[in-house]
């Protein structure tokens, strides 16, 4: 167990490692002109490339980057967005309102898709069992923020119950639209999983066995269903609390909210791209991903014991879609 | 004894039959000669059948096409252009442009209502209306829904080529080369598409390639996973020994002997991830970095109604409808084929 543990995080600390020295390589080789020539001299911009270490050998750049990031956990400075601020200064609140949001999208994603897969599963062919099927169509076919946008439509606009736009005053009541838009999709995949899993377990010889023992109502379902049924759902829900991350781009720039994505999409779309900017959110998010992935594998090792014994590292990183978890899971 | 040979005896008592000219005919009013299950017919004749009884899939089937032959005749079917400001000169010689007009065709109207409208536009037909700057949205809702199909094409393209041929290679060899492909791969999954996305922005210019590019670099992984998979099922199987026995490199066992046998769920991988690649072209065209004026794609065509949404809220419906039936459309095709290639026992 510590041992695969650690084996584990090791190989997620030598991904990162490798991931960050491509995107600071791609970043740093790539034909392109961090200065605008147009308004600046030739002496200045090689003053300017002197001054910021751009004349130094690539490797001795990507030590100095490193060693500021570990040592004072400083990303450098953005050139353009935020007249130039220190990264570090910025991406601290950004950083919390992304989380924030994100964080009540998966929580509410993630409860209400189990309770409506369960109530789903028990009440087979029922109410709730057609409406989870339409919810789970709806959240495919239905790009979250088409569902944002009529949300926004009609909820903030044709009746203003909610704010319009998300402010940080107004927490909780302006973090229900984004949020829920958010994790319709979520929303709708667990809840399908759910219902698919649980549906299987039901049907399973122990589940009959636990009840002709006389074991029925909350004990059957949350010792025995629940519990078995639970730990294909935990490979699910772990893409889709990355894809919340960045799919959390659209939710900002619809609702304002000055997160991570709004950060993101102002650094590429912006009139000069921002460098630093783009380096230090790619090093940010890519270390968010490896690190849900690295603490999903922790939890799915904890919940499934063979899964040590097969050590299989690619068997629980699989794409969010259901017939890509289908197809390597049986290996 | 005499009770038994009652019994056997009486049938024949009762009736003498003679047999008749008709008996040794087919009856053709039952449909039981052919055997739909169990008759010995093509695999591809199987599927064919199954997915066609499946209404589900045959409905997005039909949804697809209407929309393929909508995109490739839609912008043709009336006069403007995509890019086309529609304007009208009026007596004193003044341009007026037909800015955000409401979806209008004239004839129906007047069957409506009995009424003509009374403004310069009055014969022309706008079916989804303009947009806030006087170009058609019938044509360009179509030319964006050739953005998404072009992105269908690739998809399909970067998953056949890249991402199966990667997977197959790797579980055909194994050892060494499959564990450098394999961290090569788990590499490459750990970089959000985002970043990819971000990275690439910095050197090119934003428009349809960059799209492409970022989908050239992500989309071949969840491929190549299952086509890995299908080979470690498939490499150990007499028929690939009989096939080495038989003289045949690995190429042809990979690609003639192997691949036709895991077909079934490489393509229904396949069709699972057009519509995630269509909603990626969509989202990044939404945020800016996709298709650049003046072209369109649905994801910009959405954002520009959203732009407009308290005030023009017909805008925004067609590209919204034409996103979300071409997702549901091949999400139904991809639920329909896996069935119909791998169907189980109690489907029979």
């Amino acid at each position: 167990m510590g041992r695969y543990i650690i084996k584990r995080v090791i190989m997620a600390l030598i991904t990162l490692f490798i991931i960050t020295f491509l995107l600071f390589l791609l970043v740093r080789i790539m034909p392109g002109n961090p200065f605008p020539s147009e308004r600046m001299s030739d002496e200045a911009i090689e003053k300017k490339r002197e001054e910021m270490g751009l004349n130094d050998p690539i490797l001795v750049q990507y030590k100095n980057y490193i060693s500021g990031i570990i040592r004072t956990g400083s990303f450098g400075k953005g050139s353009s967005l935020y007249n130039g601020a220190p990264i570090a200064t910025v991406l601290p609140k950004a950083m919390s309102n992304s989380f924030r949001i994100g964080g009540v999208a998966i929580l509410m994603g993630v409860s209400i898709g189990l309770i409506l897969g369960i109530a789903a599963a028990l009440n087979r062919g029922r109410f709730w069992d057609v409406f989870c099927t339409v919810l789970s169509i709806v959240g495919v076919c239905i790009p979250s923020y088409v569902f944002m946008i009529f949300l926004q439509y009609f909820f903030a606009y044709k009746i203003p119950f909610f704010p319009f736009y998300f402010n940080n005053r107004n927490f909780l009541m302006s973090s229900v639209m984004p949020a829920l838009s958010l994790s319709l999709f979520s929303m709708s995949t667990v809840a399908r999983f759910t219902r698919n899993e649980m549906v299987e377990v039901m049907d399973s010889d122990y589940v009959l066995m636990a009840e002709s023992k006389g074991m029925y109502g909350t004990k059957l379902v949350t010792r025995h269903i629940l519990r078995n049924a639970l730990i294909p759902i935990v490979t699910v829900i772990a893409p889709l609390i990355v894809d919340l991350l960045t799919g959390a781009l659209v939710v900002e720039k619809i609702y304002g909210i000055n997160g991570i994505g709004k950060l993101m999409v102002d650094a590429i779309t912006g009139e000069g791209i921002d460098y630093n900017w783009v380096l230090a959110l790619g090093i940010l998010y890519s270390a968010m991903y490896i690190g849900i992935m690295l603490v999903l594998d922790i939890v799915y090792c904890l919940l499934d014991p063979r899964i040590r014994v097969s050590d299989d590292p690619g068997s629980s990183k699989e794409a969010s879609d259901s017939t890509a978890a289908e197809g390597t899971v049986g290996v | 004894m005499s009770k038994k040979k009652n019994i056997a005896a009486a049938p024949v008592a009762e009736t003498a039959y003679v047999p008749k000219a008709e008996d040794f005919e087919f009856d053709t009013s039952l449909d039981i000669s052919t055997d739909r299950n169990f008759a010995s017919q093509g695999f591809w004749k199987g599927v064919f059948t199954r997915f066609f009884k499946n209404a589900r899939a045959v409905i997005g089937l039909v949804i697809i096409v209407l929309i393929i032959l909508l995109s490739l005749f839609g912008p043709s079917m009336n006069s403007y252009g995509y890019k086309d400001i529609q304007s009208i000169k009026d007596e004193s010689g003044k341009e007026i442009t037909a800015r955000s007009i409401p979806p209008r065709i004239p004839w129906l109207h007047k069957l409506m209502t009995g009424e003509e409208y009374d403004d310069p536009f009055a014969d022309k037909t706008f079916i989804f209306g303009t947009d806030s700057i006087g170009r058609d949205l019938w044509t360009r809702v179509w030319y964006g829904a050739r953005v998404s199909l072009l992105i269908a094409f690739v998809t399909i393209f970067i998953d056949m080529i890249v991402g199966m041929s990667f997977g197959l290679i790797s579980g055909f060899y194994g050892g060494a080369a499959d564990i450098i492909m394999q961290r090569f791969v788990e590499i490459s999954n750990s970089i959000p598409r985002l970043v990819i996305v971000g990275v690439l922005a910095t050197f090119m210019p934003k428009g349809i390639g960059l799209v492409i590019v970022a989908l050239l670099l992500t989309e071949w992984i969840g491929m190549s996973k299952i086509a890995r998979a299908e080979m470690l099922k498939m490499k150990n199987q007499e028929y690939v020994m009989a096939s080495r026995t038989l003289g045949a490199g690995n190429a042809r066992i990979i690609f003639v002997d192997i691949l036709p046998n895991t077909i079934g769920p490489i393509i229904t991988q396949m069709m699972f991830s057009i519509p995630t690649a269509i909603f990626t072209e969509a989202f990044l065209s939404f945020v800016g970095v996709g298709i650049m004026l003046p072209q369109c794609s649905v994801g910009s065509l959405i954002e520009d109604g959203f732009n407009n949404i308290t005030t023009l809220p017909y805008q925004i419906i067609p590209p919204i409808l034409v996103l979300a039936f071409l997702m549901l459309a091949f999400n139904f095709v991809g639920d329909g084929l896996r069935e119909a290639l791998a169907p189980r026992i109690e489907d029979m």
